[in-house]
């Protein structure tokens, strides 16, 4: 499940970053994201946001969302992998 | 391609006059194209033109692209602009230059005019599409250092307009197009048959031949099939 959540993570940011495939195969826990990569501004994060939760089947608050969250990819699977659980958690 | 003006109704006062874009072609059939909306519309906008080049130089389609008043080069006001509006304006257009099908693309599915063979290519809710310009809004506040909750903004959208992204939104807009979904009989061309994934994700405008490509075939491939 971990592993699902990571592979669909690296394909959003594919998919917003516009990167060539494969090549967020090689982001590891501390690559930046928000505030790194100038194009992932306030529209393009909540895009990113919008298509996790229809990608994972998650909901996420504004609450929820912070730099500390968004500033790295292992933040952001990090908080991904939580969600996921709780979804499935409520789910069961 | 040629860049044209047609008559538009207005939603107050007289006719105002909107760009379009068209491509004639050899073939009899006309298809009038309803862009995406709002920032997706500007991520959009150059596979739809590619796809109308495309349709008029190798299936003999041609197409016209009109802007919705108040979007893109229109001098309309974007605040007086309701979803009906932007409907009407569709109907008048499609009429006027002679429209035989339409599509609409991603929000724009949500203002085709009716009467026509539909086609929309990735249709999203109104609902959808708000949601996530008031968690850019939500965002982007926080950046400034403002709290904000999505459900105040929205409410206070909802009584006195709002400036949304950039767009500025009337408060007739905001309640009618948070209830608006893509027209039920239209047919659906979704983005997991083309190969790759919708340039609307994208956080940059960018530009993918190969989906153009696929895009261009699956609306001649649709056309013929209504006509058979």
């Amino acid at each position: 499940m971990a592993e699902d959540t990571d592979q669909i993570l690296r394909a959003i940011l594919t998919d917003v970053l516009g990167l060539a495939p494969g090549q967020a195969a090689s982001f590891e826990a501390d690559t930046g994201l928000f505030g790194h990569l100038p194009e992932l501004d306030s529209m393009a994060v909540a895009g990113l946001l919008t298509e996790m939760e229809d990608r994972l089947g998650i909901m996420i608050d504004d609450d929820e969302i912070d730099g500390e969250m968004l500033e790295t990819y292992g933040g952001l699977l990090g908080f991904a992998e939580t969600k996921t659980r709780e979804a499935k958690n409520a789910q069961a | 391609m040629k860049p044209l003006l047609w008559p538009c109704p207005a939603s107050a006062g007289e006719p105002s006059r909107e760009y379009a874009l068209q491509f004639s072609a050899s073939g009899c059939a006309t298809l009038l194209i309803v862009p995406a909306l709002f920032d997706e519309g500007n991520r959009m906008r150059r596979l739809t033109v590619e796809v109308q080049r495309r349709l008029a130089d190798e299936h003999g389609i041609a197409s016209v692209l009109p802007d919705l008043p108040g979007c893109n080069e229109s001098l309309a006001d974007l605040a007086l602009q309701t979803p009906a509006s932007w409907q009407r304006a569709m109907i008048a257009c499609a009429r006027q230059l002679g429209a035989t099908h339409v599509l609409g693309v991603r929000g724009g599915s949500l203002v085709t005019p009716s009467g026509y063979p539909t086609l929309h290519y990735a249709p999203v809710t109104g609902a959808s599409i708000l949601r996530q310009m008031l968690r850019a809004h939500v965002l982007a506040a926080r950046e400034a250092g403002r709290e904000e909750r999505r459900e105040d903004v929205l409410d206070r959208a909802r009584r006195e307009g709002i400036t949304l992204c950039g767009h500025n939104l009337g408060a007739d807009f905001i309640t009618a197009f948070e209830a608006l979904e893509p027209a039920a009989e239209a047919s659906i061309l979704a983005q997991g048959t083309l190969g790759g994934s919708g340039l609307w994700l994208r956080a940059e405008p960018s530009d993918d031949p190969d989906q153009a490509d696929a895009l261009a075939l699956a609306i001649a491939g649709w056309i013929e099939g209504e006509a058979a």
